[in-house]
């Protein structure tokens, strides 16, 4: 235990306090700052003076009151109990913190991140005298009905015989199993730390395959994300971008759900509290809360603390997926974060770059965004897991040339573009077909091709060609008017009109659109290629095109996303044979 | 603390104020000023090094010198005293009483920068307020505990619109309402006209004023909303009080902002505007909120006027991302003659899916405001179509939307500054406009709602 060393403050700037007689102190060690021991962080040594970001409200703090390094960096707590948890920044649990200051929340709080007194049930799955080593699980504990939370040896064991491993229920700090490390005897609890800023190490990485699908049919199918990749959603306000990455926390098929909302709304927190308990998660019925841990530094809370929100979030994905599960993050929003960076960077009086933004924004981006991936984790046997990260920008003015978005875009692997004439006009989620992409899309082909159905990329692309070709044909009814378009080109816009209004908008409102299959997205959008593929052939020169706009079956292919989950596969055939059936009695006539 | 007078002010620079020799002195805390010819000021603690403070001063610097100058630090953050009493009451933009009683006794001494409410504390909102307003109430539904800013521009009636909010805002059986107004550098003409209104409608009785005017010191501007607030936190959580507060213009609070930052030489970020503006202007809006088994809440309407009517500027545009929708004014609407000149299509309220339908409006309500919004907004693009090729071109349907925006415009936009039009009221207009069009066109509502509410 490193000696614990007082300095001085000598000033006090908002959330930026310096102070002397710091000899000693590392770079990113944690302090206690004033007579409430608010926590900090030292972000900049000057000689024996250090620069310290206090993740809570300074007011009322003198030059000359005491600053008290810990000797240990920002860290945060792993066991068993993280599951359904919603902290703050820097990991303190919100409702610990309520009992002990009520509904405003105070300063110098201090509650820790897991529980100390509850006791686990804990499955050794090691017995004496095995070799193990970093990585390898210990036992196994039920966290909640859906996550087996499975305890490794701590990562910089290189090897150790198990000399002892206890079954039966304890605390997290007590101990489960005694290992033999080079000859000494160590006594390992359930509860481990890890400093937030450290990636934790992995055997090797490894290029993500397997789509994460979201049952949201504009990504899915049209732009998908994959398990371990990375993805930025940027739109202004107003474009539903925070209702965007709810859906994607609520269906995504990922084992672990971590959520954080970085200096966004008290209330949208409020929601998802309320909301992830009851909603059920479609594959395995239990309420999504059973998988999730929220962070929630809002807007009002304190910017160093909105700044470590992101660290402490992707030190808990990674913990996790070092068990061998598939981890979905997303951070509403990074713009927020590194809001944060700029603010604490103006008053350390850095030299800005764009914006005023610090010149490390894009390597603090890229660092971020590198932890996501799926990889190979270090253990003596096999085991693989993955972290994705989705990140929501919220850039100025809906500007997406500032400095946060471009970053960002430059890491990435897709882009979900909102857009606010879309937004205006009610197309929700209004991601904008013609500028996002998706480098995936490649990479989860094969998923597609063998999970659902063997033309998927095919059809996939054949929808962005009459999507493009109706942008095109938009030109030309600007100028013209519609009424002037051969009936070819008029069949064009209906097929890219039914695409758009019955496909790619979704409502994230409604209780069975809110979540769509993948095979019942394959289906809807073969069906909705089909009825143009029908109607394109009905129109030769001559044919009056009007008669479409007749057709029962263009209201029947509109209800397709809202025809239940249980039923749709036999309704979908019923639905096809009778479009077929309709368009051919125009042939007829 | 108290106590210690100090002389030692070294440097006066636009508001702030440099005092050396100090000791003992908190960030953050209050100062209290004397100036040589004896005039008393109030001051905050902007940073504090080794026996130097940077002091920005409320009342605005004239007057101090380096010499002369009495400082004296309270060692306390800025506080207000909070009663009950503190209904009919005003104030200028520090706390001081301007309507020539004298200060009300507190209750209690809150610190005016507030903490956050713990978001696991807060309550979801979800009881709608009526307006009286169509496109407020019809459209963008504003509910209990929400934050919900007008984006207006310079000449646009904002202040008549929420005046009449003020006056007709209600919440069906129940009574226990109150305003808080907060005017940040509005003209002593758009301050008279809040004041006389409210004590025409009696509205003052339950009412705090704060008034920072146009030539007020600008400083001041920074602390009236959080004067407010606290006022506003103390009726709504501690005397179950339902709070609308209105705060007007945070155009100006954030023009003195900017003032600040300049003056300390700070790294600017967009428009000259500060880095931590976000995070500055989320500390006064977050305040808005309800708080679970408290029965208060408190609801805000910041009032803004876009510079040169640009949405994208970073007032409005910070404001946005934190606020839960905004209300937009359209000078088109102005000029076309149309009150309240409330644009509907760039408007949203964020809480208004849970806050209206069944139990709360009334079933029909989401999907008529659908349909409102999409049948209008297809209107619009043809306004924009018929400009380029005519109206000849169009066919029957294009003409029937043609029409429906307009009378949109006309009937259900437009209304009287008097006229207060209950949730029913607005959703049967909305009826009766959709009647111009064909019932097939009505793709965004059920089958039985059509039904029961088409008009036959």
């Amino acid at each position: 235990m490193p000696k614990k060393k007082e300095g001085q403050i000598f000033n006090v700037a908002g959330p930026v306090v310096k102070a002397t007689n710091m000899k000693g102190a590392k770079m990113y060690d944690l302090v206690r700052v004033g007579e409430e021991g608010l926590v900090g962080e030292i972000i900049e040594l000057k000689e024996d003076t250090a620069t310290i970001q206090v993740y809570e409200d300074t007011t009322g703090l003198q030059p000359g009151d005491r600053v008290v390094n810990t000797g240990m960096p920002l860290a945060v707590e792993l066991a068993p109990g993280l599951i359904t948890s919603i902290y703050d920044g820097i990991q303190r649990p919100l409702p610990d913190i309520m009992e002990q200051s009520g509904d405003f929340i105070a300063r110098g709080v201090e509650a820790p991140a897991v529980d100390r007194k509850k006791k686990w049930k804990f499955t050794p799955a090691v017995t004496e005298n095995d070799t193990v080593r970093g990585g390898d699980i210990l036992g196994t504990v039920e966290e909640t009905p859906v996550v087996e939370h499975r305890v490794m040896v701590p990562p910089d064991v290189k090897e150790a015989v198990v000399r002892e491993v206890r079954q039966g229920d304890f605390t997290v700090e007590e101990t489960i199993a005694v290992l033999e490390v080079d000859g000494h005897k160590r006594e390992v609890a359930m509860l481990q730390r890890w400093p937030v800023r450290v990636g934790r190490p992995l055997k090797e990485k490894l290029p993500p395959t397997v789509p994460l699908i979201n049952g949201q049919r504009v990504f899915d199918t049209f732009f998908p994300m994959a398990k371990g990749g990375t993805a930025a959603i940027p739109g202004g306000f107003g474009t539903g971008k925070t209702v965007s990455q709810h859906q994607l926390a609520r269906w995504s098929d990922a084992d672990i759900i971590i959520y954080i909302g970085c200096g966004e709304r008290g209330n949208e927190m409020t929601e998802v509290l309320r909301d992830f308990p009851e909603l059920k998660d479609p594959r395995t019925g239990q309420p999504l809360m059973n998988r999730t841990i929220l962070i929630a530094n809002t807007s009002n809370m304190p910017v160093a603390a909105r700044e470590a929100s992101v660290y402490t979030g992707i030190t808990l994905a990674e913990y996790y997926r070092d068990m061998g599960y598939d981890v979905a993050l997303m951070a509403d929003s990074t713009s927020r974060w590194a809001e944060a960076l700029r603010e604490i960077s103006g008053r350390l009086e850095e030299m800005p770059g764009e914006e005023g933004y610090p010149a490390y924004l894009a390597s603090r981006l890229a660092g971020f965004y590198e932890r996501a991936g799926r990889a190979k984790i270090i253990c003596s046997n096999h085991r693989e897991g993955s972290v994705s990260i989705i990140g929501a920008v919220s850039p100025p003015g809906g500007d997406f040339s500032e400095p946060v978005t471009q970053n960002t875009l430059r890491i990435v692997k897709v882009f979900w573009a909102l857009d606010s004439d879309l937004a205006d006009r009610r197309h929700f989620p209004s991601i904008n077909w013609l500028r996002s992409y998706s480098l995936y899309l490649d990479r989860v082909k094969r998923w597609w091709h063998d999970e659902v159905g063997e033309d998927w990329l095919e059809l996939r692309n054949r929808a962005m060609a009459l999507l493009q070709r109706e942008d095109e044909l938009q030109e030309i009814i600007r100028l013209v008017g519609p009424d002037a378009l051969p009936p070819s080109d008029k069949a064009v816009m209906e097929g890219a009109r039914i695409i758009r209004e019955d496909f790619l908008q979704q409502n994230a409102y409604h209780e069975i659109d809110t979540f769509c299959p993948a095979p019942k997205q394959y289906h809807m959008l073969r069906i909705m290629l089909r009825y143009y593929d029908l109607i394109s052939g009905l129109a030769s020169p001559t044919f009056d095109f009007e008669k479409v706009k007749g057709l029962q079956c263009r209201v029947t292919i509109g209800r397709l996303a809202t025809v239940p989950n249980e039923e749709w596969e036999k309704r979908f055939k019923e639905i096809e044979k009778q479009m077929e059936e309709e368009i051919k009695t125009l042939e007829g006539a | 603390m108290e106590g210690i007078v100090y002389t030692t002010v070294s440097e006066v620079s636009g508001p702030l104020m440099i005092v050396d020799g100090i000791e003992g002195v908190g960030y953050g805390e209050v100062v209290k000023i004397t100036t040589s010819e004896g005039e008393k000021r109030l001051g905050q603690v902007l940073e504090v090094g080794r026996g130097r403070a940077v002091v920005q001063v409320f009342e605005g610097t004239r007057g101090l010198d380096t010499k002369g100058t009495q400082v004296q630090f309270t060692g306390k953050p800025m506080q207000l005293g909070v009663t009950a009493d503190l209904l009919g009451r005003i104030f200028d933009g520090v706390g001081n009483p301007l309507d020539g009683s004298p200060a009300p006794i507190p209750e209690d001494m809150r610190d005016v920068n507030g903490q956050p409410i713990n978001p696991s504390a807060r309550e979801y909102p979800r009881d709608p307020i009526q307006t009286g307003i169509s496109t407020i109430d019809g459209m963008n539904t504003l509910v209990r505990g929400q934050k919900l800013p007008i984006f207006s521009g310079s000449g646009l009636p904002h202040n008549t619109i929420a005046a009449q909010i003020a006056r007709q805002a209600k919440v069906r059986g129940q009574e226990n309402f109150a305003v808080v107004f907060c005017a940040m550098g509005i003209t002593a003409e758009e301050a008279d006209f809040f004041m006389q209104d409210f004590e025409e409608t009696g509205a003052i009785e339950r009412s705090v004023l704060f008034l920072n005017l146009a030539d007020d010191p600008a400083i001041e501007r920074l602390i009236a909303p959080k004067m407010a607030l606290t006022a506003a936190e103390y009726m709504a959580y501690d005397r179950g009080m339902h709070v609308l507060v209105i705060l007007t213009d945070m155009t100006n609070y954030a023009e003195a902002l900017r003032e600040i930052a300049a003056a300390r030489e700070e790294v600017p970020g967009r428009r000259g505007y500060p880095g931590y503006m976000y995070t500055d202007l989320a500390q006064i809006y977050e305040r808005a909120g309800r708080i679970m088994g408290r029965e208060g809440s408190i609801t805000q309407i910041p009032i803004l006027t876009m510079p040169d009517d640009d949405i994208t500027h970073p007032i409005p545009d910070l404001t946005g991302y934190i606020t839960e929708g905004q209300i937009v004014l359209s000078r088109e609407l102005q000029n076309k003659g149309i009150y309240p000149p409330i644009a509907v299509l760039p408007a949203l309220s964020r809480l208004m899916a849970e806050g209206i339908g069944e139990g709360r409006t009334r079933a029909d309500h989401h999907q008529l405001s659908n349909q409102l919004y999409s049948a209008y907004a297809e209107g619009m693009d043809l306004r924009d179509l018929v400009a380029v090729v005519g109206e000849e071109a169009l066919t029957e349907r294009d003409r029937q939307y043609l029409a429906f925006a307009d009378a949109f415009e006309d009937r259900f936009v437009r209304q009287g500054n008097e006229e207060d039009r209950s949730f029913e009221e607005t959703l049967t207009l909305g009826w009766e406009l959709l009647s111009t069009l064909p019932k097939e066109e009505l793709k965004k509502i059920d089958e039985k709602y059509i039904e029961t509410y088409y008009p036959k």
